[in-house]
């Protein structure tokens, strides 16, 4: 486990050790959706909103 | 010793579907895994691209799955699914002519190019009927059309407020399907399971909020769901379809399928299946070259 901050609210935030860049997550404290930009040192950052073609 | 399997993994954010998968191609002791992500990779076109057996896409933008499979494949790597599903499923108007080339039952539609005609299209349907975007997903833009008083609004917001191809008018015959829908699971010739979407609103998407539970796959369903998948060019799949009174008819065929919410339902190891597919895909593909 990897402690890190969400960039939104400042509140801790662990991270498993098998992280990926890329990867989604949300913030238990404000609830914003945030992506891991670097692992080693790890980074986050808000992530993207919804562009429209996206989906399956 | 046996050279490892060399996968290209395409992809922008990585969702619980794409950690699920990455977790069991690492599994794997004969795979290695070369994470490509959409945002940072560029091209030069007629150049061999990378050094993988077979690219599986997970790419969260349809616009770019479909245009880096194209340039993978041209530069002859194997993808799954193919550019040739990726446009079929991308586009609502090229999977129902598939579909009905293939004669498999599907919701009335009919697509239209000018506001007018849009409107004779749909008050010669009868309401109602859903407009859709051709390309778009997780319910997003669809407008249920009771009367002609909102075909007429809706044609009038699209044709001014939206871009080009909103004015591609795909508009499809309203099925009632008492507050739920069917996906299934296509991976090769194998339906391998389905769940029930169910909302208290029409679109009855997972995106939206619709609950899901186990749906028995029948003979039945297999069938039209693997004939479904064929119809879009086979590989894997996600088919979302209506049950009627007169029988299933399908409504679409996802190719970049979310499968998160119908793990623990079924009882089924998607990203298992998902992975066993993509490695005997590759695995010939590696074959075949050599
Ligand atoms: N013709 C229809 N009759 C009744 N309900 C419909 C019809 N078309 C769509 N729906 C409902 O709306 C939902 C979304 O429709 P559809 O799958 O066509 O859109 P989408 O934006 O492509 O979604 P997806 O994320 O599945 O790709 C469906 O799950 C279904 O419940």
């Amino acid at each position: 486990m990897e402690q890190v901050i969400c960039p939104v609210c400042d509140a801790d935030i662990g991270l498993q050790n098998d992280t990926e860049k890329g990867e989604l997550l949300d913030c238990d404290d404000c609830g914003s959706e945030l992506e891991i930009t670097g692992v080693n040192p790890y980074a986050l950052a808000e992530a993207p909103q919804t562009e429209e073609d996206w989906g399956e | 010793m046996k050279k490892k399997l060399r996968i290209g993994f395409l992809h922008s954010l990585i969702r619980k579907e794409e950690k699920l998968l990455l977790q069991e191609f690492r599994s794997r002791s004969n795979v290695e895994i070369e994470l490509i992500d959409d945002r940072s990779l560029t091209f030069t076109i007629g150049e061999p691209a990378f050094e993988v057996d077979a690219v599986v896409e997970r790419s969260i933008n349809h616009s770019r799955a479909l245009h880096a499979l194209k340039l993978f494949e041209s530069s002859g790597i194997s993808c799954i699914n193919t550019y040739r599903v990726a446009s079929i499923c991308g586009d609502k108007l090229l999977t129902s002519d598939a579909l009905a080339a293939f004669s498999i039952p599907q919701p009335e539609v009919r697509v239209a190019f000018t506001e007018e005609s849009a409107l004779q299209a749909i008050e010669e349907m009868g309401y109602p009927v859903i407009l859709k975007p051709a390309v778009g997903s997780w319910g997003r833009l669809l407008s249920k059309i009771n009367d002609r008083d909102s075909a007429e609004s809706v044609l009038e917001h699209k044709s001014i407020l939206g871009s080009y191809h909103h004015s591609i008018f795909y508009i499809q015959k309203y099925i009632e399907k008492h507050g739920k829908d069917i996906r299934s699971f296509v991976v090769g010739d194998k339906c391998i399971a389905a769940i029930y979407r169910k909302s208290d609103h029409w679109i009855t998407n997972t995106a939206r909020g619709a609950v899901t539970s186990n749906c028995p796959v029948t003979d039945e369903l297999s069938d039209i769901s693997v004939r479904a998948a064929k119809a879009a060019g086979g590989g894997i799949l996600a088919v979302d379809l209506f049950e009627t009174d007169g029988g299933y008819l399908v409504n679409e065929v996802n190719y970049t399928m979310e499968f998160k919410n119908s793990i623990s339902v079924t009882g089924v190891n998607i990203p298992e299946h998902i992975v066993n597919y993509v490695l005997d895909t590759a695995y010939k593909a590696k074959h075949e070259k050599n």
